[in-house]
């Protein structure tokens, strides 16, 4: 997830590594002043008790928290299915992965996921029998297959190229083999892709 | 009235004394019992960790072919489940229990039998999780046990029936302690010590059992309606049959999210209690802290869902869980400088405690920061169900509750044994944990964010994840020595360690103002607090009450006494007469074992019988506790007079069935709950078949209900005046047999197979739960007439007859809204 192959991968990407950065630099903070208050207290002692607990419970917390809040609903937001794109449907079974594509004639494709470059698709994703999770690293975030829903995710691979999927919701015995290969076309050539696939 | 120490000792160890041999087994003291279950918790520990040292084995490389996906599917369940039930709550309950009297300056806890039968309802259901895994049968379902996964379609073995009744045993006595020691903090605490002088650690565990009794019940009705989803094929989580799977890991987070600071608050009370002795100051921002362990409380129990994140939950819904989780950063902020600035305000003295804290300090901070980091909901998508949730939670927990609990070993170590520490292993040891922890966990942290999702039990080569695994894999094996070189160390301490007189590391609270290693008796008799509780000379007091110049400071009768205070004031208003040590919890534990067993293999004949020979015991056990005479006010020391609890206005029992009621209502709440997500949210509804059971059925169901209450009333109203309790008995008998052959009578004719929709099967669970509670008001009519029988009810002893009219009064209301709901349902469908 941190080789994002497509914009929404992207942007996640980018806010994990501000948020690895200010959690290292926050923790290695609250180490020094544990030990300067330890070894040096006469001059911590300088701040009131009353300034302590303010500034350090509510003031810091109160710099940082909103920001990132506020930053994690605008890239949330934008990840969010709004404008209809094309679908292709996921659906997961102990131990294996069936994909469909009502856009192309109901192709159906096991354990693989052809996907156009540069355009965004929608994954609508069931489950046949127990819980399971829709997950391309490099593409987005993950979302569960539930029996009896359906969840929709939004995906976007920059260029062609092959890309590796998985079931991140643990599913029984098989659950560790349980992964799919993605295959990004340009996208002139994702339809005869696809077509190319027998239909059952 | 100072009297000899020695005579006074001696004459309260008989009063007090467990007998030695197998008289063991009948303990009821709150050291033994406390001291039990830290034993055992530490037992448990160390088995979760052997199967953390299967788990790193088998990762140290790919394709490794040490143990296939059968094993290690029950490996990794069987840690997370043994660790969180078997070892961290029983461990906090049992500092709790040990503690607690000590620190508060009572002689026990205000149920000593429902302790004990609480430690062997966690030791069977702990052994019943042992023996399975033994067998090869053990949960293998992750410990959070999703279902469909869970269910009996896809996890056909005994396996997952092991967790749903093993869990909910062990549950059982979380439940029980969690009332103990709730009525326990508001009632038997030292004469003035109001709440705001309590010490500190009360606080914490105040809050942490109120978040027991409301944060459990979820879990125990999701158990209790899956092992019958299994057992009975009644579709709660079916979404073929207008059940669904989300329901459970909506009830399971209900729990799973307050659990976690449920283990954290104590160990962060073991923090407050400690850090100011170390900083010789006593703890700065005492009511801050006191705010923020009751606002970190409430947050608990709101945000949930965000263990839920990637299910599919609506947008609105994920912003308000995300900023809610952020915000849990606040008050766990304010406790954290409030320990800094304790600190910066005294002066700071090194000891192997401060190691520990140091330790925490480093790895809670760097935990709650990629927990703030989880709850961003993107961010959360991405790296949910990996490595790096995984290295984010032994963060929080082994930082928030196994650092800081090390830190408690070696500050109460001497307060347990009566000798000092010795230095020499303590420190290597820590040394070996911290870098250990860090070399295991920290790596794992980028492990998952290159994409390795948690539970799997092999990886290839070409992942990319080798170095990464093979390291924390070395860090795990640093870690188990450390944890080795702690127990040696304790070992040594208690073989080698030097005595010494009282108050060892000059603390200002009452657990060292008595004689170490604690008598059977805690205090040979009960100081007045005056100040805030963690300001106390122990020094100074501790000979003083050792000469009996405090309260109680006698032996009287036989009993064992204790005060009971004000809830608010401290101000004291009984003394209560404890029981003494009994088989009879024992008992009872073994027969609600048989009741598990039975049902673990399907005896339902066996189970029921079982189950009304344990609620035969309960009644029985209830007999003669208390007192078959009057006695007017008693003499307490210091011209204080003061009635014995069964004569007095507010006893024990009565603040506990009220905490009990609220429990109960919670599972009611948490299955109203289930009926109404369901109906909105599960797939195949609305049911092709509802209930039609006419107006007469009701009606009298309803009426039986409500005889109750009146029948109560009248049976208390004719005791208090001189008369007998028969009439009132006899309506409450009445009317609870009626409602509960009307209510069979109403599920098997008017409701619909509660196999063919999750309709039915709620509505049944509703029904069913109304059937129970009257069930139970039955025994508390039996037990009021076996005790009115025995003389021990009386004009001035009401209690039995007050409890009846209490857990009355809530069987009728929660028995009308279950039919209401049931009933009503269909017509809003």
């Amino acid at each position: 997830m941190l080789q994002p192959a497509g914009p929404i991968a992207g942007s996640i990407a980018t806010l994990s590594w501000a948020m690895m950065i200010g959690s290292l630099f926050l923790t290695a903070l609250m180490t020094a002043i544990f030990f300067f208050v330890v070894w040096w207290p006469r001059r911590a002692a300088c701040i009131s008790a009353r300034a302590w607990i303010i500034g350090g419970g509510l003031v810091l917390p109160g710099l940082v928290l909103p920001p990132l809040v506020v930053a994690a609903v605008v890239v949330g937001e934008r990840m969010m299915p709004q404008d209809p794109v094309p679908r292709i449907e996921a659906h997961a079974q102990q131990f294996f992965w069936t994909f469909r594509y009502p856009d192309h004639g109901g192709a159906e494709t096991r354990d693989l996921l052809h996907l156009p470059a540069g355009q965004p698709v929608d994954i609508h994703i069931t489950a046949e029998d127990v819980m399971h999770a829709f997950w391309v690293p490099r593409l987005a975030g993950k979302l569960d297959a539930v029996p009896g829903h359906t969840n929709v995710l939004r995906l976007q691979a920059d260029a062609p190229g092959r890309l590796e999927g998985l079931c991140a919701e643990f599913c029984g015995l098989g659950h560790a083999h349980m992964r799919f290969e993605v295959r990004v076309h340009a996208p002139d050539e994702f339809a005869a892709a696809v077509a190319a696939e027998t239909t059952p | 009235m100072t009297q000899d120490p020695i005579r006074l000792h001696k004459a309260l160890s008989r009063i007090w004394a467990t007998a030695p041999g197998f008289g063991r087994a009948a303990a009821v003291n709150h050291s033994i019992v406390g001291m039990r279950f830290m034993v055992t918790a530490a037992f448990f520990f160390a088995v979760g960790g052997m199967l953390a040292m299967l788990i790193r084995a088998q990762l140290a490389t790919p394709q490794s072919a040490f143990i296939g996906p059968e094993i290690y599917n029950q490996i990794f369940t069987m840690h997370g489940t043994i660790m969180m039930f078997l070892f961290a709550i029983p461990m906090l309950e049992g500092l709790a229990i040990y503690m607690l009297p000590k620190l508060l300056g009572a002689r026990d806890l205000a149920f000593p039998r429902l302790s004990a039968y609480g430690y062997w309802c966690y030791l069977f259901g702990g052994l019943i999780l042992l023996g399975a895994l033994f067998a090869g049968v053990a949960p293998d379902s992750g410990w959070f046990m999703y279902t469909p996964l869970s269910s009996s379609t896809y996890s056909p073995g005994i396996n997952a029936d092991v967790w749903l009744l093993g869990v909910t045993f062990v549950e059982i006595s979380a439940m029980t302690l969690a009332v103990e020691l709730v009525v326990s903090i508001l009632k038997l605490r030292a004469p003035g010590m109001t709440l705001s002088r309590m010490p500190i650690f009360a606080w914490y565990i105040l809050v942490t059992a109120l978040m027991m009794v409301v944060g459990f019940p979820p879990l125990i009705l999701g158990s209790i309606l899956l092992e019958m989803e299994r057992a009975f094929d009644l579709p709660f989580f079916d979404p073929n049959r207008g059940g669904d799977p989300l329901l459970w890991a909506h009830l399971f987070w209900l729990f799973g999210h307050p659990e976690v600071y449920i283990i954290f608050l104590p160990a962060a009370g073991a923090l407050s209690t400690i850090i100011p002795v170390f900083a010789q100051r006593p703890l700065v921002g005492y009511n801050a802290v006191v705010i923020a362990i009751i606002v970190l409380g409430f947050l608990s129990f709101l945000i949930w869902a965000h263990h839920m994140f990637t299910v599919g939950i609506p947008h609105l819904s994920l912003a308000f869980f995300s900023f809610g989780s952020a915000l849990v950063a606040v008050p766990t902020a304010v406790q954290i400088f409030a320990w800094l600035a304790t600190l910066a305000h005294g002066r700071p003295r090194w000891d192997v405690p401060m190691l520990y804290i140091a330790g925490f300090l480093v790895i809670f901070v760097l935990g709650g920061l990629t927990g703030v980091m989880l709850a961003i909901v993107p961010f959360n998508w991405q790296v949910h169900d990996t490595h790096f949730v995984v290295a984010h939670f032994h963060y929080v927990l082994v930082g928030g509750f196994v650092f800081p609990m090390l830190a408690a070993l070696y500050y109460w170590l001497p307060q347990v044994t009566g000798r000092l520490p010795m230095h020499r292993l303590s420190v290597p040891a820590f040394w070996l944990l911290f870098i250990g922890f860090n070399l295991t966990f920290l790596v794992m942290h980028w492990t998952g964010l290159l994409g390795m999702p948690r539970r799997v039990y092999t990886f290839l080569p070409e992942d990319g994840w080798t170095w990464l695994n093979l390291t924390s894999s070395i860090g795990g094996f640093l870690l188990t020595m450390g944890f080795a070189l702690v127990a040696m160390d304790v070992f040594l301490q208690r073989k080698l360690g030097r005595a010494f007189r009282r108050d060892p590391w000059h603390a200002a609270t009452l657990e060292w103002a008595m004689p170490t290693p604690a008598a059977p008796y805690g205090f040979a008799s009960l100081p007045r607090v005056e100040v805030r509780a963690d300001r106390l000379s122990p020094r100074e007091i501790g000979p003083e009450l050792a000469a009996g110049r405090g309260y109680l400071g006698h032996a009287r009768h036989g009993w064992q006494e204790t005060l009971g205070v004000h809830r608010m004031t401290g101000e004291p208003d009984q003394i209560i007469i404890l029981p003494r040590p009994t088989f009879l919890p024992l008992w009872t534990g073994l027969s609600t074992l048989v009741v598990v067993l039975a049902m673990l293999f399907k005896l339902y004949p066996l189970a029921l019988a079982a189950a009304v020979v344990t609620a035969g015991l309960f009644v029985w056990s209830g007999r003669d506790a208390g007192q078959p005479r009057d006695h007017g006010a008693l003499p307490a020391g210091h011209g204080l007079d003061l009635p014995p609890h069964t004569e007095a206005a507010d006893p024990p029992p009565l603040l506990a069935l009220a905490f009990a009621l609220l429990a109960t209502g919670t599972i009611l709440a948490s299955l109203l709950f289930g009926v109404v997500y369901l109906w909105l949210n599960a797939p195949n509804w609305p049911p092709p078949e509802v209930m039609a059971p006419g107006l007469v059925l009701p009606a009298l169901i309803a009426l039986g209900l409500v005889a109750g209450p009146v029948g109560a009333r009248l049976t208390r109203g004719s005791v208090a005046r001189g008369g007998t309790p028969w009439l009132g008995l006899a309506v409450q008998a009445l009317g609870g047999v009626t409602a509960m052959v009307l209510l069979v009578l109403l599920i098997q004719d008017a409701l619909p197979d509660p196999r063919a929709h999750a309709y039915a099967a709620t509505s049944f669970a509703l029904l069913g739960y109304a059937w129970l509670h009257v069930g139970i008001a039955l025994l508390f009519v039996i037990s009021n007439a076996q005790r009115w029988a025995g003389g021990y009810i009386s004009p001035r002893r009401l209690l039995d007859l007050r409890l009846t009219r209490l857990w009355q009064d809530y069987v009728a209301g929660a028995g009308l809204v279950a039919l209401a709901v049931a009933m009503g349902l269909p017509a809003l469908l």
